[in-house]
């Protein structure tokens, strides 16, 4: 049975989203993984708990406050239509904003604590070979951290594919605009269209299953050992 | 000012305190010489930046400031290497690319290049290998030639031979004595054994309790009663010697210092070069007249020159031979029955004494 056309754009869009988010996750995830490793005391124990925040937040409850901040009438809504010219609420540019929102801790808790494992010796031994704090930090920290890099950008990457609740909330269910696989998997079961619905949600099952296996895989002690 | 100039205030943990105020030399190796927590790693990381000594004080190194007042030149651009006494080689390079990595970021200036590093160090057979893969001693060649490919100024060694077995340990010593020949690179040789550093070091710094108790040439610092180094169990006099000829009937080594002979197990080395000579305090006794029939073949007539008596069991004396000295540690009780006094001409037997294997002077 060949994919529908809705179906077809439904996947497309999700992959477009979960890259999209992913790309900006490590963008953004990386410095503040790496200022959160780093520091101690009570500014980065706050910024430490908002970014776990939803981990234990129901997605409707990050959706609704989100829903309200893009609205046209706030400064943040009112600044996007200036910058433009569209509204940001049921755009695709919610979802977006939305995602990075939601799956930031699978990004930065992972990177976090691999900078963390990178031996303090290790960036003093950089220094005195003349490496700057930056160049350390590429040469020493990227290359010790690889595996969670990989890990961290699958699991963010994972966590978008599966997001149903603040994509609700933001994206309304506009199909090849904002209707991702899990709300036109949704969709089928709300119209008893049950064989299609066992397609979606089997796929992404597979897609979960294979994913996950992979990166556990690679979580596995590396050829190389870290030394303290 | 050509050397090292430091003025170091250093709160560490625990309440410690590092202290001092000195200038050290910016040419051939010194040793920081002193007990575990006496404050010579802290020493170290405050002069190659890695720690931060308090702003009342400075570090200056030739004409470059370091550190002063509100000045302070982060460690990447001191121009200092740095070998830690556990290596820390990159585990994600191998050993090519951890010497490659320090040729890249090479300090203004001339250094050696990577083959010649390469070639000295031994290490052709070990580039294609990652560091787990390197016995303990193999590793710390790697370090110590990452840190020369980085062309520094000066060398800072933390204990690099601490985790290496004897043999590997003499193995590396001989390496940093062919670099301090070959390279003329100051080095800072931070080190809790006293027969490395009296093998190494043309200098000495003797740090206790964060202070400094004790600042001289080698060969003057270890054979005076005044600092805890002849207090030691291992106290031995360093003096300078020279090969006068091979006995090989008896499978002896003839050596001449300061114009008499001194007879040593067999020496693959050729007569005329200069050498240290260890002579370990415990090994030499005294006597009033020279012994006739004695086993032991090295008598030298010398001079009583200091006495250093705590009150306890042994004594120990210090002994003028020409403008060297020697050390002897013997009993109170023998003292006070030869009556030794400061002054007396006296003949010391040496049971014992060992070339110090690649340390060469003049």
């Amino acid at each position: 049975m060949p994919l529908s056309t809705a179906e077809l754009d439904a996947i497309y869009l999700t992959i477009a989203l979960a890259t999209s988010t992913t790309v900006i996750l490590l963008i953004v995830g990386t410095p503040l993984a790496w200022w959160l490793a780093r520091r101690q005391g009570s500014l980065s124990a706050m910024i430490e708990a908002l970014v776990a925040m939803p981990l234990i937040l129901p997605p409707t409850v990050l959706g609704f406050y989100l829903l309200i901040l893009f609205a046209p009438d706030t400064a943040l809504g009112t600044f996007w239509h200036w910058l433009t010219g569209s509204q940001l609420a049921f755009s695709f540019s919610a979802l977006v904003i939305g995602s990075v929102v939601y799956s930031l801790p699978f990004v930065v808790q992972p990177l976090q604590a691999a900078f963390q494992r990178v031996p303090q010796g290790m960036l003093q031994a950089a220094a005195t070979l003349g490496a700057s704090p930056s160049d350390q930090f590429r040469s020493v920290v990227v290359p010790l951290s690889r595996r969670s890099f990989v890990i961290a950008a699958s699991l963010g990457f994972a966590h978008t594919v599966g997001e149903f609740g603040v994509v609700l909330m933001i994206g309304g269910n506009i199909p090849g605009e904002t209707q991702v696989l899990s709300i036109a998997l949704y969709d089928y079961v709300e119209s008893l269209q049950f064989a299609e619905a066992h397609r979606l949600a089997g796929g992404l099952v597979a897609f979960s299953a294979v994913l996950l296996f992979c990166i556990y895989r690679l979580d596995r002690p590396a050829s190389w050992r870290l030394r303290t | 000012m050509n050397g090292l100039s430091l003025n170091i205030c250093y709160q560490g943990e625990h309440g410690f305190q590092l202290e001092l105020n000195c200038e050290l030399a910016a040419r051939g190796i010194t040793a920081i010489y002193g007990p575990s927590g006496s404050g010579k790693t802290s020493l170290l990381d405050c002069i190659a930046g890695l720690r931060r000594a308090a702003p009342g004080g400075h570090i200056r190194f030739r004409d470059q400031t370091w550190q002063e007042g509100g000045r302070f030149t982060p460690p990447w651009q001191r121009g200092t290497g740095y070998v830690f006494q556990d290596a820390r080689l990159f585990p994600h390079l191998t050993v090519r690319g951890n010497l490659e990595y320090a040729r890249r970021r090479h300090h203004p200036g001339n250094g050696p290049g990577l083959e010649q590093v390469t070639a000295w160090l031994d290490l052709e057979e070990l580039l294609d290998h990652h560091p787990d893969q390197l016995s303990a001693g193999q590793q710390q060649r790697v370090a110590i030639g990452r840190a020369l490919v980085n062309g520094p100024h000066l060398l800072l060694l933390d204990e690099p031979l601490a985790n290496l077995d004897h043999a590997a340990g003499q193995h590396c010593l001989g390496y940093l004595q062919r670099l301090e020949d070959e390279l003329g690179l100051p080095m800072i040789y931070v080190s809790h054994n006293i027969e490395e550093v009296s093998q190494l070091a043309d200098q000495l710094l003797l740090l206790e309790g964060g202070r400094v108790t004790g600042q001289g040439s080698t060969l003057d610092l270890c054979s005076r009663l005044d600092t805890r180094l002849s207090q030691e169990e291992q106290a031995a006099a360093i003096t300078l010697c020279s090969i006068s000829q091979h006995d090989p009937e008896f499978g002896l080594t003839e050596l001449d210092l300061e114009g008499h002979p001194l007879f040593v197990s067999h020496l693959d080395r050729a007569p005329g070069q200069r050498r240290r000579l260890r002579i370990p305090a415990r090994d030499v006794s005294i006597c009033r007249q020279r012994p006739r029939d004695s086993s032991i073949l090295n008598i030298l007539p010398v001079t009583l020159v200091d006495m250093h008596d705590s009150g306890e069991a042994r004594v120990m004396l210090r002994l003028a031979l020409g403008s060297q000295h020697l050390l002897a540690r013997i009993t109170r009780k023998s003292a006070h029955h030869l009556q030794l006094k400061v002054g007396d001409a006296v003949f010391a037997q040496v049971k014992s004494a060992a070339l110090l294997m690649e340390a060469e002077d003049g």
